[in-house]
C-alpha cells in the first residue's frame, strides 16, 4: 500500500462521485438492508479520495444515503479516525497506551516531535507529515508501534528504526 | 519446521499459505462445513457447542452454546451473525494474528453459527485501524465466495450464507456489543439498554449472536472432533485452550495458546521466557486493562475464569500486561484512566464524568500535587461508577482503579507525603494521551 493522496482543499460547491468511484459506492450499499448502514463505509470511500473529509463531502454522503446532513456530520464527528481537517500525506499514529508507554513510547513520540518539528495534531509546513498521539493499537506485544495511514503496523520500534521508517516516507 | 506455537488454534498458524483456500483446506479447512450443513441438525449443534463447554473469548465468558440457544427458533424475522473483531482492549492483539494468518477459520466459524442459528447472513465487525486487514479478509472471503463456499448454496448444500465486512472507524465503546451494533447500522458507536439482548433483538433489531474471533474459530474443531475431544483442554468450567496475548518487558511477548487451567507462572517463565533486562516483576494484568492486576505473590494462580475470580481478577480477553518494579503504578493508573476518558461514549454520567474526574485526581498524584484525601476520593468515585454506569465501560475504567489502590496503595500514599513519584523511573510518560 502507498501513502494517502495529499489531502485536497475543501471544495467551494456541491461534490460527486467519480465514475470511478461509483462501483465501490454501489457495493458498500449493496452489503445492507438499508442505506444508512453505508454511512461508514462511504466516508471511508470518501476519505481515501479526498483525504479528509470537508463538509461537501459529508453533504453528498448525507445525500447517497438519503439522511439529513445532521445525520452524516453527527457520526463523522463520533469517530476520531475520520479527519475533519486536513492531514498530511503520510499521518503518523503513535500509540500511547500502558503496554507502549511500558516500551518507550513517550520516547518515540518526542523523537518523532522534534525530528519533525510538529507536536500533536499538527502538520508539517509542507504538509508531509501529521503526528499525532493515538490509543491502543492492539499491537501491544511489538509496543512501541505506529500506524501510517491505513497500513499495517510498525512495531518494535527504536530511534533508528523510526529513522529508518520516514526515510521511506517521501 | 519449529516447535507448534499451541495446541489447536495457532497449532498450523504459521503455516506458508494458510491464509490463501488451498492450503487451508489441504489440513482439513472447510471439512466440517461439509460434514455438518445438512447432516446434523442445528438444534444437535447448538447441544454440541454446549456440551464442549466453550465460553466467550472476548472477555466476559459466556457459555457460547447457551447464547445460541437463546435465538428464538421458527421465526419468519431475518437472523444475523456478528463477530466482533473490534479488538480494542489494551493488552490484548490475538485476534489481529488469527484474522491475518488464518480468515478462512473465521469464515468457517461464522458459516457454521450461521447453520446452528439459521441465519443467512453474517458481517465482521473490523475496529478501524484494521483497514488493511479488511483487505486480507475480503480476498478470503471472495475466494470463499467463488467456490461455492459462501453465497446462495453453500458447498452444495442448499443453505445460503451470505458474509461481508464491515469497518469502524476509531472507537473502543464499539467492542461493548449492542454499540457495535449502533456502529454497523451506521449510527454513533453508543451503547443499547438490555434487556433486549441481541439473541432476541439485535441487528435491525432481528435476532442476532455477536461473538469473538477467538469464540469463532475454535467452532469449527468443536463440530468437527466433538465436546469430548474438546475437553481434552481446560478445566470442567473452563474448556479449551486460550490464546493469551502478552505484552511489556517479558522476553518473547506476543501470542502464546495453552489450554485454560495453566498457571499464570507458566506462562511468564516457560513460554515468554521471563523478564528482560534482569528486570524484577511488580504487576500482572491478566486480562486486558479493565481488569484489577495481580501482585508477584499471585503468580501460581490458574489462568481459568474461576481462578482469576478467586484472585480477585478477572480472565477477561487474555491480554496479559506485565509491569516491572521500575515502573510507577500512579503513572500507569493514570496512563490508563486517559484511555477510558477518551473512549467514554459521553452517554451516561458516571462514565463521562467519573473517568474524567479521576484522570484529573491522578494527574495530580504523579506530579506530587495530590491531597490525603484524594486516595479516598478515587475509591469512593470508582466505588460509585461500578455498576452504575449505562455499559460495561465504566465498569472497565472503575475496576482497575479499586485493584491499583488495593495492592498498591503504599505508592498512591508515597506520591502525596512526598510530593512526588517512589519509582526509579526508566522512562518519562508525563507527555498525555490523545487530546
Amino acid at each position: 500500500m502507498s501513502g494517502a493522496p495529499a489531502p485536497r482543499a475543501a471544495p467551494a460547491g456541491p461534490v460527486a462521485w467519480s465514475a470511478a468511484l461509483q462501483p465501490k459506492v454501489d457495493e458498500a450499499l449493496a452489503h445492507y438492508p438499508n442505506r444508512r448502514s453505508a454511512i461508514l463505509p462511504l466516508l471511508w470511500v470518501a476519505q481515501r479520495e479526498w483525504g479528509w473529509l470537508p463538509p461537501e463531502v459529508l453533504r453528498l454522503v448525507a445525500r447517497t444515503v438519503e439522511l439529513p446532513d445532521a445525520e452524516v456530520f453527527g457520526v463523522a464527528t463520533f469517530y476520531t479516525m475520520f479527519n475533519l481537517k486536513p492531514v498530511g500525506k503520510y499521518h503518523l499514529q503513535v500509540c500511547m497506551t500502558l503496554s507502549c508507554s511500558l516500551m518507550g513510547a513517550d520516547r518515540i513520540f518526542q523523537h518523532l516531535s522534534r525530528k519533525l518539528g510538529i507536536g500533536h495534531g499538527e502538520t508539517t509546513p509542507d504538509g508531509r507529515f501529521t503526528l499525532r498521539r493515538v490509543e491502543c493499537l492492539a499491537a501491544c506485544g511489538g509496543g512501541p508501534c505506529l500506524q501510517v495511514n491505513e497500513e499495517k503496523f510498525h512495531e518494535n520500534l527504536d530511534e533508528a528504526a523510526v529513522n529508518r521508517l520516514l526515510e521511506t516516507l517521501k | 519446521m519449529s516447535a507448534p506455537r499451541g495446541p489447536l488454534l495457532l497449532k498450523d498458524i504459521d503455516t506458508p499459505g494458510l491464509a490463501g483456500l488451498e492450503t487451508y483446506r489441504r489440513i482439513g479447512g472447510y471439512a466440517t462445513v461439509t460434514a455438518t450443513l445438512g447432516r446434523q441438525t442445528p438444534g444437535q449443534c447448538i447441544e454440541i457447542v454446549k456440551a464442549s463447554g466453550l465460553r466467550g473469548r472476548g472477555g466476559a465468558g459466556f457459555p457460547t452454546g447457551l447464547k445460541w440457544s437463546f435465538v428464538p427458533k421458527g421465526t419468519e424475522r431475518p437472523k444475523y451473525v456478528v463477530c466482533n473483531a473490534d479488538e480494542s482492549e489494551p493488552g490484548t492483539f490475538k485476534d489481529r494474528e488469527l484474522i491475518e494468518k488464518n480468515p478462512h477459520s473465521l469464515i468457517e466459524g461464522m458459516i457454521l453459527a450461521g447453520w446452528a442459528i439459521q441465519s443467512n447472513a453474517g458481517y465482521v465487525y473490523l475496529r478501524g485501524e484494521f483497514g488493511w486487514l479488511q483487505e486480507v479478509l475480503d480476498q478470503a472471503i471472495a475466494e470463499a465466495y467463488a467456490a461455492g463456499l459462501l453465497g446462495r448454496d453453500v458447498a452444495g448444500t442448499g443453505f445460503r450464507f451470505d458474509l461481508h465486512t464491515h469497518l469502524g472507524a476509531g472507537a473502543y465503546i464499539c467492542g461493548e456489543e449492542t454499540a457495535l451494533l449502533s456502529s454497523l447500522e451506521g449510527y454513533r458507536g453508543q451503547p443499547r439498554l438490555k434487556p433486549p439482548f441481541p439473541a432476541v433483538e439485535g441487528l435491525y433489531r432481528c435476532p442476532t449472536i455477536v461473538n469473538n474471533v477467538e469464540t469463532l474459530v475454535n467452532v469449527p474443531h468443536i463440530l468437527g472432533q466433538g465436546a469430548a475431544w474438546y475437553r481434552q483442554w481446560g478445566t470442567e468450567k473452563s474448556a479449551g485452550t486460550k490464546v493469551f496475548s502478552v505484552s511489556g518487558p517479558v522476553k518473547r511477548p506476543g501470542n502464546h495458546e495453552l489450554p485454560l487451567g495453566v498457571p499464570l507462572r507458566v506462562l511468564l517463565e516457560e513460554h515468554c521466557g521471563g523478564m528482560r533486562h534482569g528486570l524484577k516483576l511488580k504487576a500482572v494484568i491478566p486480562g486486558g486493562s479493565s481488569v484489577p492486576p495481580l501482585t508477584a505473590d499471585l503468580l501460581d494462580t490458574p489462568l481459568d475464569f474461576e481462578s482469576m475470580n478467586a484472585a480477585g481478577t478477572f480472565l477477561g480477553s487474555g491480554g496479559v500486561i506485565v509491569i516491572d518494579e521500575q515502573t510507577c503504578m500512579v503513572d500507569s493508573l493514570w496512563n490508563l484512566m486517559r484511555f477510558y476518558t477518551h473512549e467514554s461514549c459521553g452517554k451516561c454520567t458516571p462514565c463521562r464524568e467519573g473517568t474524567y474526574w479521576m484522570t484529573g485526581i491522578l494527574e495530580r498524584l504523579e506530579h506530587g500535587q495530590g491531597r490525603a484525601s484524594d486516595l479516598d476520593l478515587l475509591a469512593d468515585l470508582a466505588d460509585n461508577i461500578l455498576g452504575r454506569s449505562f455499559c460495561p465501560l465504566g465498569d472497565a475504567a472503575a475496576m482497575p482503579v479499586q485493584g491499583f489502590l488495593k495492592h498498591f496503595r503504599a505508592e498512591f500514599e508515597h506520591h502525596v507525603a512526598h510530593r512526588g513519584c517512589l519509582a526509579n523511573r526508566r522512562r518519562d510518560s508525563r507527555t498525555g494521551g490523545p487530546a
